[in-house]
Protein backbone atom coordinates (compact mmCIF):
# COMPACT_ATOMS: atom_id res chain seq x y z
CA UNK A 1 0.00 0.00 0.00
CA UNK A 2 2.84 2.49 0.82
CA UNK A 3 4.35 1.50 -2.11
CA UNK A 4 1.29 2.38 -3.99
CA UNK A 5 1.49 5.15 -2.89
CA UNK A 6 4.93 6.14 -2.89
CA UNK A 7 4.79 5.14 -6.72
CA UNK A 8 2.06 7.19 -7.33
CA UNK A 9 3.93 10.44 -5.66
CA UNK A 10 7.29 9.50 -8.22
CA UNK A 11 5.01 9.80 -11.03
CA UNK A 12 3.18 12.58 -10.39
CA UNK A 13 7.07 13.99 -9.97
CA UNK A 14 8.45 12.78 -13.39
CA UNK A 15 5.45 14.16 -15.37
CA UNK A 16 6.21 17.23 -13.79
CA UNK A 17 9.57 17.18 -14.19
CA UNK A 18 8.97 16.10 -17.80
CA UNK A 19 6.72 19.25 -18.23
CA UNK A 20 8.93 21.78 -17.18
CA UNK A 21 12.08 20.35 -19.26
CA UNK A 22 9.38 20.78 -22.23
CA UNK A 23 8.64 24.34 -21.42
CA UNK A 24 12.36 24.79 -21.02
CA UNK A 25 13.02 23.41 -24.29
CA UNK A 26 10.54 25.67 -25.57
CA UNK A 27 12.00 28.63 -24.19
CA UNK A 28 15.29 27.94 -25.30
CA UNK A 29 13.92 27.11 -29.15
CA UNK A 30 12.31 30.84 -28.79
CA UNK A 31 14.82 32.73 -27.30
CA UNK A 32 17.28 30.90 -30.25
CA UNK A 33 14.80 31.65 -33.02
CA UNK A 34 14.39 34.88 -32.34
CA UNK A 35 17.91 36.48 -31.07
CA UNK A 36 19.32 36.37 -34.25
CA UNK A 37 20.72 39.31 -37.17
CA UNK A 38 18.08 39.39 -39.60
CA UNK A 39 19.70 39.30 -42.98
CA UNK A 40 18.17 40.60 -46.49
CA UNK A 41 17.03 37.36 -47.51
CA UNK A 42 15.04 36.48 -44.15
CA UNK A 43 12.91 39.16 -45.18
CA UNK A 44 11.72 37.23 -48.52
CA UNK A 45 11.18 34.26 -46.47
CA UNK A 46 8.92 36.68 -43.62
CA UNK A 47 6.87 37.57 -46.45
CA UNK A 48 6.62 34.07 -47.75
CA UNK A 49 5.12 33.21 -44.35
CA UNK A 50 3.05 36.29 -44.00
CA UNK A 51 1.12 35.27 -46.97
CA UNK A 52 0.86 31.82 -45.64
CA UNK A 53 -0.01 33.02 -42.26
CA UNK A 54 -1.84 36.34 -42.89
CA UNK A 55 -2.91 36.49 -46.13
CA UNK A 56 -4.68 33.03 -46.12
CA UNK A 57 -6.70 33.73 -42.81
CA UNK A 58 -8.27 36.81 -44.64
CA UNK A 59 -11.29 35.12 -45.84
CA UNK A 60 -12.31 33.12 -42.86
CA UNK A 61 -11.82 36.59 -40.36
CA UNK A 62 -13.67 38.27 -42.58
CA UNK A 63 -16.94 36.24 -42.86
CA UNK A 64 -16.70 35.00 -39.50
CA UNK A 65 -16.08 39.03 -38.19
CA UNK A 66 -19.08 40.31 -40.52
CA UNK A 67 -21.68 37.38 -39.06
CA UNK A 68 -20.65 37.52 -35.63
CA UNK A 69 -21.29 41.30 -35.67
CA UNK A 70 -24.25 40.91 -37.28
CA UNK A 71 -25.43 38.69 -35.25
CA UNK A 72 -24.36 41.08 -32.32
CA UNK A 73 -26.53 43.69 -33.61
CA UNK A 74 -29.79 41.50 -34.47
CA UNK A 75 -29.42 39.55 -30.43
CA UNK A 76 -28.24 43.57 -29.10
CA UNK A 77 -31.50 44.89 -30.52
CA UNK A 78 -33.69 42.52 -29.28
CA UNK A 79 -32.51 42.58 -26.21
CA UNK A 80 -32.07 46.48 -25.94
CA UNK A 81 -35.39 47.32 -27.73
CA UNK A 82 -37.01 45.39 -24.50
CA UNK A 83 -35.90 48.81 -22.32
CA UNK A 84 -37.08 50.89 -24.79
CA UNK A 85 -32.86 51.74 -25.50
CA UNK A 86 -32.20 50.31 -28.95
CA UNK A 87 -30.10 53.15 -30.13
CA UNK A 88 -27.19 51.70 -28.10
CA UNK A 89 -26.88 48.88 -29.70
CA UNK A 90 -24.14 50.37 -31.76
CA UNK A 91 -22.38 50.92 -28.43
CA UNK A 92 -23.05 47.18 -26.95
CA UNK A 93 -21.56 46.01 -30.45
CA UNK A 94 -18.50 48.14 -30.82
CA UNK A 95 -17.63 47.43 -27.08
CA UNK A 96 -18.13 43.66 -27.17
CA UNK A 97 -16.22 43.31 -30.46
CA UNK A 98 -13.00 45.59 -29.82
CA UNK A 99 -12.85 44.30 -25.91
CA UNK A 100 -13.87 40.60 -26.20
CA UNK A 101 -14.96 39.12 -29.36
CA UNK A 102 -12.15 40.55 -32.25
CA UNK A 103 -9.38 39.31 -30.22
CA UNK A 104 -10.47 35.49 -28.85
CA UNK A 105 -12.50 34.94 -31.44
CA UNK A 106 -9.94 36.47 -34.24
CA UNK A 107 -6.88 33.96 -32.25
CA UNK A 108 -9.28 30.57 -31.64
CA UNK A 109 -9.57 30.75 -35.45
CA UNK A 110 -6.12 31.99 -35.96
CA UNK A 111 -5.13 28.95 -34.04
CA UNK A 112 -7.19 26.52 -36.33
CA UNK A 113 -6.54 27.86 -39.34
CA UNK A 114 -2.33 28.88 -39.16
CA UNK A 115 -1.30 27.12 -36.10
CA UNK A 116 -1.85 23.85 -36.95
CA UNK A 117 -0.53 24.28 -40.36
CA UNK A 118 2.38 25.28 -38.78
CA UNK A 119 3.03 22.24 -36.86
CA UNK A 120 1.70 20.13 -39.74
CA UNK A 121 4.00 21.60 -41.57
CA UNK A 122 7.10 21.78 -39.19
CA UNK A 123 6.22 18.12 -37.91
CA UNK A 124 6.57 16.74 -41.39
CA UNK A 125 9.44 18.67 -41.89
CA UNK A 126 11.17 16.69 -39.65
CA UNK A 127 9.32 13.20 -40.11
CA UNK A 128 10.90 13.47 -43.66
CA UNK A 129 14.16 15.27 -42.19
CA UNK A 130 14.52 18.21 -44.18
CA UNK A 131 15.03 19.82 -40.59
CA UNK A 132 18.34 17.69 -40.09
CA UNK A 133 19.66 17.90 -43.95
CA UNK A 134 18.98 21.56 -43.34
CA UNK A 135 21.68 21.35 -40.31
CA UNK A 136 24.07 19.04 -42.15
CA UNK A 137 24.43 21.97 -44.59
CA UNK A 138 25.26 24.25 -41.74
CA UNK A 139 22.00 25.85 -41.81
CA UNK A 140 19.96 26.98 -38.56
CA UNK A 141 16.76 25.62 -38.97
CA UNK A 142 15.73 27.26 -35.93
CA UNK A 143 16.47 30.75 -37.86
CA UNK A 144 15.51 29.35 -41.35
CA UNK A 145 12.56 27.69 -40.59
CA UNK A 146 11.08 28.52 -36.98
CA UNK A 147 11.84 32.47 -37.10
CA UNK A 148 9.99 33.51 -39.88
CA UNK A 149 7.02 31.97 -38.94
CA UNK A 150 7.25 32.79 -35.62
CA UNK A 151 7.52 36.54 -36.70
CA UNK A 152 4.89 36.52 -39.34
CA UNK A 153 2.39 35.06 -36.37
CA UNK A 154 3.54 38.23 -34.73
CA UNK A 155 2.77 40.68 -37.43
CA UNK A 156 -0.35 38.68 -38.89
CA UNK A 157 -2.77 38.15 -35.79
CA UNK A 158 -2.78 42.17 -34.91
CA UNK A 159 -3.94 43.41 -38.15
CA UNK A 160 -6.40 40.39 -38.41
CA UNK A 161 -8.19 41.59 -35.16
CA UNK A 162 -8.05 45.51 -36.22
CA UNK A 163 -9.68 44.15 -39.57
CA UNK A 164 -12.31 41.80 -37.95
CA UNK A 165 -13.10 44.71 -35.49
CA UNK A 166 -14.14 46.97 -38.03
CA UNK A 167 -15.84 44.39 -40.65
CA UNK A 168 -18.00 42.77 -36.98
CA UNK A 169 -19.02 46.67 -36.23
CA UNK A 170 -20.20 47.05 -40.24
CA UNK A 171 -21.76 43.70 -40.12
CA UNK A 172 -23.55 45.56 -36.63
CA UNK A 173 -24.47 48.25 -39.01
CA UNK A 174 -26.10 46.38 -41.39
CA UNK A 175 -28.49 44.56 -39.36
CA UNK A 176 -28.96 47.42 -36.89
CA UNK A 177 -29.29 50.34 -39.07
CA UNK A 178 -30.32 49.25 -42.61
CA UNK A 179 -32.49 46.63 -41.64
CA UNK A 180 -33.91 47.15 -37.87
CA UNK A 181 -34.06 50.96 -38.63
CA UNK A 182 -31.94 52.25 -35.62
CA UNK A 183 -30.93 55.68 -36.48
CA UNK A 184 -27.48 55.09 -38.21
CA UNK A 185 -26.35 59.31 -35.85
CA UNK A 186 -27.25 57.27 -32.85
CA UNK A 187 -25.25 54.03 -33.75
CA UNK A 188 -22.23 55.78 -34.11
CA UNK A 189 -22.90 58.66 -31.52
CA UNK A 190 -23.28 56.35 -28.87
CA UNK A 191 -20.09 53.97 -29.69
CA UNK A 192 -17.95 57.10 -30.03
CA UNK A 193 -18.83 58.34 -26.62
CA UNK A 194 -18.40 54.87 -25.36
CA UNK A 195 -15.09 53.65 -26.92
CA UNK A 196 -12.37 55.79 -25.66
CA UNK A 197 -9.20 54.62 -28.14
CA UNK A 198 -6.32 54.27 -25.41
CA UNK A 199 -8.26 51.81 -23.20
CA UNK A 200 -10.50 49.98 -25.28
CA UNK A 201 -8.68 49.91 -29.07
CA UNK A 202 -4.88 49.57 -27.85
CA UNK A 203 -6.23 47.66 -25.20
CA UNK A 204 -7.96 45.30 -27.81
CA UNK A 205 -4.53 45.06 -29.81
CA UNK A 206 -1.88 44.18 -26.94
CA UNK A 207 -4.66 41.33 -26.25
CA UNK A 208 -4.28 40.10 -29.86
CA UNK A 209 -0.27 40.48 -29.73
CA UNK A 210 -0.27 38.11 -26.82
CA UNK A 211 -2.54 35.93 -28.30
CA UNK A 212 -0.46 35.55 -31.54
CA UNK A 213 2.97 35.32 -29.25
CA UNK A 214 1.52 32.12 -27.51
CA UNK A 215 -0.16 30.65 -30.99
CA UNK A 216 2.93 31.08 -32.34
CA UNK A 217 5.26 29.64 -29.62
CA UNK A 218 2.67 26.93 -28.80
CA UNK A 219 2.34 25.79 -32.71
CA UNK A 220 6.21 25.80 -33.56
CA UNK A 221 6.92 24.51 -30.52
CA UNK A 222 4.64 21.43 -30.98
CA UNK A 223 5.68 20.54 -34.83
CA UNK A 224 9.82 21.27 -34.08
CA UNK A 225 9.28 18.08 -30.94
CA UNK A 226 6.94 16.00 -32.16
CA UNK A 227 7.61 12.49 -32.82
CA UNK A 228 8.65 11.94 -36.37
CA UNK A 229 5.63 9.47 -37.29
CA UNK A 230 2.63 10.12 -38.83
CA UNK A 231 0.37 9.57 -35.30
CA UNK A 232 3.19 11.93 -34.01
CA UNK A 233 1.87 15.05 -36.58
CA UNK A 234 -1.48 13.90 -36.06
CA UNK A 235 -1.26 14.40 -32.24
CA UNK A 236 1.24 17.67 -32.65
CA UNK A 237 -1.30 19.36 -34.44
CA UNK A 238 -4.30 18.17 -31.85
CA UNK A 239 -1.95 19.53 -29.31
CA UNK A 240 -1.24 23.00 -31.17
CA UNK A 241 -5.01 23.37 -31.35
CA UNK A 242 -6.22 22.46 -27.82
CA UNK A 243 -3.43 24.41 -26.12
CA UNK A 244 -3.72 27.39 -28.34
CA UNK A 245 -7.58 27.46 -27.27
CA UNK A 246 -7.23 26.71 -23.35
CA UNK A 247 -3.90 29.51 -23.64
CA UNK A 248 -6.02 32.17 -25.23
CA UNK A 249 -9.48 31.59 -22.94
CA UNK A 250 -7.30 31.66 -20.23
CA UNK A 251 -4.92 34.79 -20.88
CA UNK A 252 -8.23 36.56 -22.11
CA UNK A 253 -9.48 36.35 -19.04
CA UNK A 254 -6.38 37.90 -17.07
CA UNK A 255 -5.89 40.34 -19.32
CA UNK A 256 -9.48 41.16 -19.21
CA UNK A 257 -9.32 40.99 -15.12
CA UNK A 258 -5.95 43.83 -15.69
CA UNK A 259 -7.31 45.76 -17.67
CA UNK A 260 -10.95 46.16 -17.24
CA UNK A 261 -11.46 44.61 -14.18
CA UNK A 262 -11.70 48.12 -12.56
CA UNK A 263 -8.57 48.74 -10.16
CA UNK A 264 -9.75 49.96 -7.20
CA UNK B 1 3.13 31.29 -56.91
CA UNK B 2 4.29 34.35 -58.93
CA UNK B 3 6.89 36.59 -56.36
CA UNK B 4 5.04 39.86 -57.46
CA UNK B 5 1.60 38.53 -56.15
CA UNK B 6 2.55 37.49 -53.03
CA UNK B 7 4.27 40.78 -52.60
CA UNK B 8 1.11 42.56 -53.45
CA UNK B 9 -1.22 40.58 -51.02
CA UNK B 10 1.07 40.83 -48.12
CA UNK B 11 1.47 44.65 -48.68
CA UNK B 12 -2.23 45.15 -49.31
CA UNK B 13 -2.71 43.10 -45.77
CA UNK B 14 -0.63 44.97 -43.68
CA UNK B 15 -2.39 48.19 -45.40
CA UNK B 16 -5.62 47.11 -44.61
CA UNK B 17 -4.66 46.08 -40.87
CA UNK B 18 -3.45 49.77 -40.31
CA UNK B 19 -6.15 51.22 -41.79
CA UNK B 20 -8.89 49.11 -39.95
CA UNK B 21 -6.87 50.45 -37.05
CA UNK B 22 -7.03 54.17 -38.02
CA UNK B 23 -11.05 53.78 -39.00
CA UNK B 24 -11.05 52.51 -35.06
CA UNK B 25 -9.84 55.00 -34.38
CA UNK B 26 -11.54 58.00 -35.78
CA UNK B 27 -15.16 56.02 -36.56
CA UNK B 28 -15.67 54.19 -33.73
CA UNK B 29 -13.83 55.59 -30.96
CA UNK B 30 -14.26 59.08 -32.19
CA UNK B 31 -10.56 59.98 -31.46
CA UNK B 32 -11.69 60.75 -27.93
CA UNK B 33 -8.49 60.16 -25.75
CA UNK B 34 -9.87 61.18 -22.56
CA UNK B 35 -6.45 60.75 -21.04
CA UNK B 36 -5.15 64.06 -21.97
CA UNK B 37 -4.19 66.52 -19.56
CA UNK B 38 -6.97 66.98 -16.55
CA UNK B 39 -6.42 68.57 -13.53
CA UNK B 40 -7.91 67.65 -10.04
CA UNK B 41 -10.64 69.33 -8.29
CA UNK B 42 -12.80 68.20 -5.37
CA UNK B 43 -16.11 68.79 -3.78
CA UNK B 44 -17.52 67.64 -0.78
CA UNK B 45 -21.41 66.48 -0.43
CA UNK B 46 -24.17 65.87 2.01
CA UNK B 47 -24.76 62.75 0.18
CA UNK B 48 -23.17 61.30 -2.91
CA UNK B 49 -25.38 58.24 -3.61
CA UNK B 50 -24.98 56.55 -6.67
CA UNK B 51 -21.75 58.66 -8.14
CA UNK B 52 -18.76 56.29 -8.64
CA UNK B 53 -15.48 56.56 -10.25
CA UNK B 54 -15.66 56.96 -13.91
CA UNK B 55 -18.67 59.09 -13.66
CA UNK B 56 -19.10 62.11 -16.11
CA UNK B 57 -18.58 65.99 -15.07
CA UNK B 58 -20.49 67.94 -17.34
CA UNK B 59 -21.05 71.49 -17.54
CA UNK B 60 -23.90 73.23 -19.62
CA UNK B 61 -24.29 69.58 -20.81
CA UNK B 62 -20.84 68.99 -22.44
CA UNK B 63 -18.23 66.44 -20.76
CA UNK B 64 -15.49 68.64 -19.26
CA UNK B 65 -13.88 66.00 -17.49
CA UNK B 66 -14.83 62.25 -14.72
CA UNK B 67 -14.99 61.53 -11.32
CA UNK B 68 -11.59 59.92 -9.83
CA UNK B 69 -13.04 58.37 -6.66
CA UNK B 70 -16.07 59.24 -3.85
CA UNK B 71 -15.08 58.38 -0.35
CA UNK B 72 -15.98 59.98 3.13
CA UNK B 73 -13.58 63.15 4.15
CA UNK B 74 -12.84 62.67 7.56
CA UNK B 75 -12.81 66.11 9.05
CA UNK B 76 -16.67 66.49 8.21
CA UNK B 77 -17.99 63.33 7.50
CA UNK B 78 -19.19 64.56 4.13
CA UNK B 79 -18.94 62.73 0.70
CA UNK B 80 -15.67 64.03 -0.83
CA UNK B 81 -15.54 63.59 -4.33
CA UNK B 82 -12.24 64.06 -6.23
CA UNK B 83 -12.81 64.90 -9.94
CA UNK B 84 -10.50 65.26 -12.92
CA UNK B 85 -11.27 68.15 -15.03
CA UNK B 86 -9.50 68.15 -18.85
CA UNK B 87 -6.62 70.44 -19.14
CA UNK B 88 -8.44 72.81 -21.64
CA UNK B 89 -11.14 73.45 -19.21
CA UNK B 90 -9.00 75.92 -17.54
CA UNK B 91 -11.35 78.71 -16.96
CA UNK B 92 -13.77 77.59 -13.93
CA UNK B 93 -13.72 80.41 -11.66
CA UNK B 94 -13.79 79.76 -7.97
CA UNK B 95 -17.14 80.02 -6.46
CA UNK B 96 -18.55 77.07 -9.23
CA UNK B 97 -20.78 75.40 -8.37
CA UNK B 98 -21.41 71.65 -8.03
CA UNK B 99 -24.48 69.63 -7.85
CA UNK B 100 -24.97 65.57 -9.10
CA UNK B 101 -27.85 65.02 -11.42
CA UNK B 102 -29.34 62.19 -13.03
CA UNK B 103 -29.66 61.12 -16.34
CA UNK B 104 -33.14 60.43 -16.82
CA UNK B 105 -35.08 58.99 -14.54
CA UNK B 106 -33.04 55.98 -13.46
CA UNK B 107 -29.76 57.07 -15.15
CA UNK B 108 -26.64 56.99 -14.25
CA UNK B 109 -25.56 59.48 -11.49
CA UNK B 110 -23.21 62.06 -12.79
CA UNK B 111 -21.51 65.85 -11.82
CA UNK B 112 -22.83 68.77 -13.39
CA UNK B 113 -20.79 72.09 -12.84
CA UNK B 114 -22.63 75.37 -12.91
CA UNK B 115 -20.19 78.65 -13.61
CA UNK B 116 -19.52 81.18 -11.22
CA UNK B 117 -18.86 84.92 -11.46
CA UNK B 118 -15.77 85.29 -9.93
CA UNK B 119 -12.43 86.61 -11.34
CA UNK B 120 -10.44 84.34 -9.71
CA UNK B 121 -10.06 80.50 -11.56
CA UNK B 122 -10.17 76.98 -9.75
CA UNK B 123 -7.23 75.45 -9.66
CA UNK B 124 -5.06 72.05 -9.54
CA UNK B 125 -6.47 70.88 -5.98
CA UNK B 126 -8.94 73.32 -5.26
CA UNK B 127 -12.14 72.34 -3.41
CA UNK B 128 -15.77 73.54 -4.79
CA UNK B 129 -17.61 74.44 -2.21
CA UNK B 130 -21.39 75.64 -3.57
CA UNK B 131 -22.44 71.63 -3.40
CA UNK B 132 -26.27 70.37 -4.30
CA UNK B 133 -26.40 66.74 -2.84
CA UNK B 134 -27.86 63.60 -5.00
CA UNK B 135 -31.48 63.77 -5.23
CA UNK B 136 -32.85 60.47 -3.69
CA UNK B 137 -35.97 58.98 -5.56
CA UNK B 138 -36.70 57.27 -2.25
CA UNK B 139 -36.37 60.02 0.14
CA UNK B 140 -38.77 61.94 -2.30
CA UNK B 141 -41.00 58.87 -2.55
CA UNK B 142 -41.47 59.21 1.29
CA UNK B 143 -41.38 62.64 1.68
CA UNK B 144 -44.57 62.54 -0.61
CA UNK B 145 -46.24 59.80 1.03
CA UNK B 146 -45.87 61.91 4.41
CA UNK B 147 -47.41 65.00 2.36
CA UNK B 148 -50.02 62.63 1.24
CA UNK B 149 -50.96 61.63 4.89
CA UNK B 150 -51.27 64.95 5.97
CA UNK B 151 -54.35 65.80 3.96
Amino acid sequence: MLRFVVDCIANLGAVLLHKLVQMGQALLMLLQATTVQPKASSLTRLIQQLYVVGVQSLIIILVSALFIGMVLGLQGFTLLSAYGSEQAVGQMVALTLVRELAPVVAALLFAGRAGSALTAEIGLMKATEQLASLEMFGIDPLHRIVAPRFWAGIISLPLLVAIFSLVGIYGGHLVAVEWLGVYSGSYWGNMQQAVDFNEDVLNGMLKALVFAFLISWIALYQGYSCLPTSQGISAATTRTVVYSSLAILGFDFILTALMFGGAV
Amino acid sequence: MNKRWLELSVGAMMVAGIAALVALALQVSGGSMRNVGHYPVSALFENAAGLGPKAKVTMAGVTIGEVVAVGIDPDTLMAEVRMQIYGQINYLSIDSSASILTAGLLGEKYVGITAGAEDDLLGAGDVIEDTQSALILEELIGQFLINLGDK
